[in-house]
This record gives structure tokens, C-alpha cells and sequence, in this order.
């Protein structure tokens, strides 16, 4: 017989955010089949008893699982790969998935330098025969694929030089943009020309400075203006707050319902930035990292995001 | 193949000094001037800049600025920049002139390979403090804008796989868009400034086949909307540059006049690269020789300069 000790640490072991391997391999290998008897009984978030009285594994919790045991070798795979083969091939999978997942090519659009940005661009022709933009603007449809593409296309200027002037106007410029749309509703902000060269010719300085210049003449900022358009402002966050951006994805995966689109990110995040800034936020979220990721993947998220790491 | 005939061997630190003791004392010894950087590559340019530096302590083209005028000035001021650097500050000028016109834009997009024009925009960083793509979208608005900046962030796979079956449905649909007259649809700068160059070759050859005509005959000549002029432009450009240069030369030299900025760009830019074969075409289109047609429509240290590049004893 299982006592309710064990039931609880097998319980443990399978929930949260990935799965606490120590426990699991000391669980199994003391268990005979009257053990594995009643801890079926006792774990009623993962075994089902049917109508034929007999305990089963509940089919969804499998499928829970899978994605929970996949974080480690996610994070160990993403970990190891060159960044740019990385990037090539996050940025195919996300247009291989759909609209739900256009984010994540915004993510690395975004957040990577110029040049880490055009590595992934000459993997992706290496690893596909082809050229992202061209996958880009062929599949996907609508006003995102002005976006898209342009933002992969980018290859910003990195200096600290910014016009004043110019930032000036562009605020000004972005707030008619969203605010108004020339009094047509049913046209997105993302589909105006002004906003798309903006956002995706400008170097981050520029736009940081634009961002607080746009404060100033709106009530609000600009990634509050977009709340309705997700995919241009989480543009503008990667852009302009990437902080703000971390610590959302951080936030989001460490909570009780957090899907696995949100481990995803997490994991992501983790093995691709190399960013001194994102220990700072690492560190607000180091408690709930230790309550509730278990296993070799808390190990990971924790050694990596440790201060003393090269 | 190029036309300039760089000695393998040289001493940078001699021509260097002959530079020196070119641009000394009263006037300028332009001839010498000519001597020595019509007959260098790019390699040896930057040597010999490097070189002169250290042992003068100036700047040579800072140096050469102050000695030279004119459209001889010019020539030897494009001359002597790395040629992407060279082509960052011809886009900066092309950008700086007024009006929507901006086919140099077009012209350097469409007939550089991704790795070259991969190093013109960080060239451009690095002199003027901003990415060549916001210079262009701040300089131009509308459809001008969407091209153009399409065109040159473009970085094209380029190897020589092609698709077929792409090229033949890409082929239709530029076709619709031609004749139905809508030059801004979105299908049209997508294929334009995202296919591989071997890839819009092909489709470019499926073109001709499903409709008899060449794409560039079907896409409307000396239009007075400048974009549909700079698209035509940059068909011809990722069709056949050097048929698309030796026009260019054509059109500088014929006629009253001589667009001299057209001339020296083209001899400048492709000195290194293709130009023999472009003097064959002009040869063959014109019945005259580049070379002498030049002679006949310049003069002076501007001509002497031109005719070396272009592989001449002078």
C-alpha cells in the first residue's frame, strides 16, 4: 500500500511547470503493483476510473504531460543550436502554425540586433533554400503580411544618433494614425503606411524616443492606444519596452493556468536571451520559479538565469 | 569582366608618394593622379589611403577634394571610395534631390548581389548615422515609398534552385496586374523584392512564353507616374543589368549634351565588374565603341580619367 505521502509526492511531481525527474525515478523504483494499485487511486488528477472499474490514465493529463516533459529537452535542444539556426528555425515553425503564433516572429524581429538578425536570415536561406521574406510574404495574408515582412527585413541602424525633430513628428504622426484612421473604423492602425515605415525602418533609439514623445501628446502611450491590435503592440513593446515584454512572458507561464504556448515563450526566452537585463527580471520571479517549475527544467531556468553565469 | 588594368604587384608606398608629390607645390599633377588610381583595384585603393595616411598624416581624399574640381573631381572622389561605400553615398545624393525621381535607388537595389548590398547599407550606417531604409521611407510616401523600401532591404536567397511551378504562377499573376493596369498590387513588389534572382528569371522567361511579349515591353514606356517608371526600371535591372547599363551609357552620351553624373556612374560602378561586357553591347547597339565615343563627347582630365578606366592608355 502507497501511504498518502507518496501519493502526494507523486501528485507533486507531475504538476506544476515541468516534472520532478529525482522524485519520479525514487517513486518507481520502490513500487510494486499494489503501490502503483493505489497511488492510481489516489492520484484522480491523472488516472480515471470507468464504468468497468478500472483506473486508467486520463488521456488529457498524457497530453499535459508530454508538453511537460518536453520543456527540458526544448530548452536543452534551443539551448545548444547556433542563434541563428535558432531563430531560422523558430521563425519557420511560427509561419508554419498560423496567425495565433505570428508573435513569436515579432518576438525575434524585435528583440534580436541587426546582425543577429541578419545571421537568422542567411540560416533560414541556408536550412530552406529560401529567403524569410519571401515564405513571409507568400503565406501570409492580409495586413499582417506588410508588417511581417518588413520587420524581418529591417536592419537597423544601432547607434545612439537620434533626430529630435523627426521623432517629434513621427509621435505625432503614430497618434493620428491609431487615433483617427482618416474617421474609417474598419481600418487597423497596422495597415497605414506612415506606422509600418516607422516601426520597422527606425533604430530602437528613435523609437524609444518616440514612444516618450507620443506620452507626451497622448493621454496615453502607444502600446496602451493598441490594446485592440495585439500583434502591433506587442511590436512596439519589443521595440520600445522590452522589459515590459519579459516580464509579461515571465509572468504569464509562472501562473496556475498558464498554457503551453506560455512554457513555450518561457522557454524561448530563456535559451535564446543572452541580455543582462532579463537576470533583473529573472530575479522578481525567482520565488515563483522555485514553487512552481520542478525538475531538471527549474535547474535550467534557474542556473541560467543565476548572476555568477559567463 | 572588368576593364581597369590593376598591375597584380604594386607598391602602395610608391604611389602613395607619386600622390603626394602629385597634389604639391602650385597646381596638380592630374596626370599622375590618373597614372596611379586609374590603374589600382579596390584592394590597393584602400592600401594606398591607408598607407598615405600613416606616413602624411592626412586624409587622401580630403586631400584630393581640395586639389581636383569638377566632374573630374567627382570621378576620382567615387573612384577611390570601397565601393560600398561608394554606393551608400550615391544613394544618399540620389536621396537629397528633390522630387519623387529616385532611380539610383532602384539601379543600386536591383543590380547588386545580397551580399553587396548587404554591405552598402552598413556602409551607410556607418557614414550617415541611420539605415538606408528609413533614409529612403522619410524621403519618399505612396506606392514610390513601398517599393523602394522593399527593394532595398531585400536580402534574396541566392542560390540557382528554381520553382517552376512558382514561376509559372507568379508569371500570371504579374500578368493580371499588368493588364488590368493595377501596377500597385501587392503581388507585384512582393515577387519583385522577395524572389531570388534566379528564381524571377525564370519566372520572368515564363512570362515571355505564356504571352509572346517580354515583360518589359508590356509594362508601360516613358510613364509619367514615377512609379510605374521606377518599377519598369527595376524589371529591367533584375532582368539584365547589363543590357539595363549599356542604355544608361547610351542615354547619357546621345542627344545635346552629356549627363556626365550618369556616365561616371556606370564607368565607376562597374569598372571592376562587368564592364567589358557592357562596351561589347554598346558596341553592338551603337556601331561605335564606347571608348570612342567618350573621347568625342568629353574632354580634359574628366576624359583622361574616364578612357583609363575603361582600360585605355592615356
Amino acid at each position: 500500500m502507497a501511504n498518502p505521502c507518496e501519493v502526494e509526492v507523486l501528485n507533486n511531481a507531475l504538476s506544476g511547470i515541468g516534472v520532478d525527474e529525482k522524485s519520479l525515478v525514487s517513486i518507481l523504483t520502490k513500487s510494486q503493483n499494489e503501490h502503483k494499485k493505489s497511488m492510481r487511486k489516489g492520484c484522480s488528477k491523472f488516472f480515471l476510473e470507468d464504468e468497468r472499474q478500472f483506473e486508467r490514465w486520463n488521456d488529457s493529463a498524457i497530453k499535459s504531460l508530454k508538453a511537460e516533459f518536453k520543456l527540458f529537452k526544448d530548452v536543452v535542444v534551443l539551448s545548444l543550436m547556433h542563434p541563428w539556426e535558432r531563430d531560422a528555425r523558430l521563425l519557420k515553425k511560427a509561419l508554419k502554425k498560423g496567425p495565433p503564433h505570428y508573435n513569436v516572429i515579432v518576438e525575434i524581429a524585435c528583440t534580436r540586433s541587426s546582425d543577429q538578425l541578419l545571421g537568422a536570415r542567411k540560416a533560414y536561406h541556408s536550412l530552406f533554400d529560401r529567403s524569410i521574406e519571401e515564405d513571409l510574404a507568400s503565406h501570409v495574408k492580409g495586413s499582417e503580411r506588410k508588417l511581417l515582412v518588413a520587420l524581418v527585413s529591417a536592419y537597423r541602424y544601432e547607434g545612439p544618433k537620434v533626430k529630435e525633430d523627426a521623432a517629434k513628428s513621427e509621435a505625432k504622426a503614430l497618434l493620428n494614425a491609431i487615433k483617427n484612421n482618416n474617421g474609417d473604423h474598419k481600418k487597423k492602425a497596422m495597415e497605414e503606411d506612415e506606422v509600418i515605415w516607422i516601426l520597422t525602418t527606425r533604430s530602437k533609439p528613435h523609437l524609444k524616443v518616440v514612444y516618450e514623445q507620443y506620452k507626451k501628446i497622448s493621454a496615453k502611450t502607444i502600446t496602451e492606444d493598441l490594446e485592440v491590435e495585439l500583434l502591433l503592440k506587442e511590436t512596439v513593446e519589443c521595440l520600445c519596452t522590452p522589459q515590459t515584454y519579459f516580464t509579461r512572458v515571465f509572468d504569464t507561464a509562472l501562473r496556475e493556468d498558464a498554457k503551453e504556448d506560455a512554457k513555450k515563450a518561457l522557454t524561448r526566452l530563456v535559451a535564446t536571451q543572452e541580455d543582462v537585463d532579463l537576470k533583473g527580471i529573472a530575479a522578481k520571479f525567482e520565488d515563483k520559479i522555485k514553487e512552481r517549475v520542478k525538475g531538471a527544467y527549474k535547474d535550467v531556468l534557474l542556473g541560467v538565469l543565476a548572476d555568477d553565469r559567463q | 569582366m572588368a576593364t581597369v588594368s590593376a598591375p597584380k604587384q604594386v607598391s602602395v608606398k610608391e604611389d602613395a608618394e607619386a600622390l603626394r608629390k602629385a597634389c604639391q607645390g602650385w597646381g596638380t599633377d592630374e596626370k599622375a593622379i590618373i597614372a596611379v588610381l586609374g590603374r589600382r583595384n579596390a584592394a590597393q585603393r584602400r592600401q594606398i589611403r591607408h598607407v598615405y595616411e600613416e606616413i602624411y598624416q592626412e586624409d587622401l581624399i580630403k586631400r584630393l577634394e581640395s586639389e581636383l574640381s569638377g566632374h573630374f573631381e567627382k570621378a576620382v572622389y567615387r573612384w577611390i571610395l570601397d565601393p560600398p561605400d561608394r554606393d551608400a553615398v550615391l544613394a544618399n545624393v540620389e536621396l537629397k534631390k528633390s522630387g519623387n525621381k529616385h532611380h539610383v535607388i532602384v539601379e543600386i537595389s536591383c543590380t547588386k548581389n545580397p551580399e553587396e548590398l548587404l554591405a552598402i547599407r552598413r556602409a551607410y550606417h556607418a557614414r550617415y548615422k541611420r539605415s538606408l531604409e528609413e533614409e529612403v521611407a522619410y524621403h519618399t510616401k505612396g506606392d514610390t515609398r513601398r517599393l523602394l523600401v522593399a527593394l532595398v532591404s531585400a536580402f534574396r536567397y541566392y542560390g540557382e534552385e528554381i520553382n517552376t511551378t512558382l514561376a509559372k504562377s507568379e508569371a500570371k499573376k504579374l500578368h493580371e496586374a499588368i493588364k488590368d493596369k493595377k501596377f500597385d498590387n501587392e503581388d507585384v513588389i512582393r515577387i519583385l523584392s522577395t524572389r531570388s534572382i534566379a528564381q524571377l528569371q525564370a519566372t520572368f522567361n515564363c512570362y515571355r512564353e505564356q504571352e509572346g511579349t517580354s515583360i518589359t515591353k508590356n509594362l508601360p514606356k516613358d510613364s509619367s507616374d514615377e512609379y510605374i517608371a521606377m518599377l519598369r526600371m527595376a524589371v529591367r535591372c533584375l532582368k539584365d543589368p547589363k543590357k539595363y547599363f549599356e542604355k544608361v551609357l547610351r542615354r547619357s552620351i546621345e542627344g545635346i549634351g552629356t549627363d556626365e553624373d550618369a556616365l561616371t556612374r556606370v564607368i565607376v560602378t562597374r569598372a571592376e565588374k562587368d564592364l567589358k561586357e557592357i562596351k561589347e553591347l554598346y558596341h553592338k547597339r551603337n556601331n561605335v565603341p564606347l571608348d570612342k565615343a567618350v573621347d568625342k563627347e568629353t574632354s580634359g582630365d574628366y576624359k583622361d580619367m574616364l578612357l583609363t578606366l575603361l582600360g585605355n592608355e592615356v
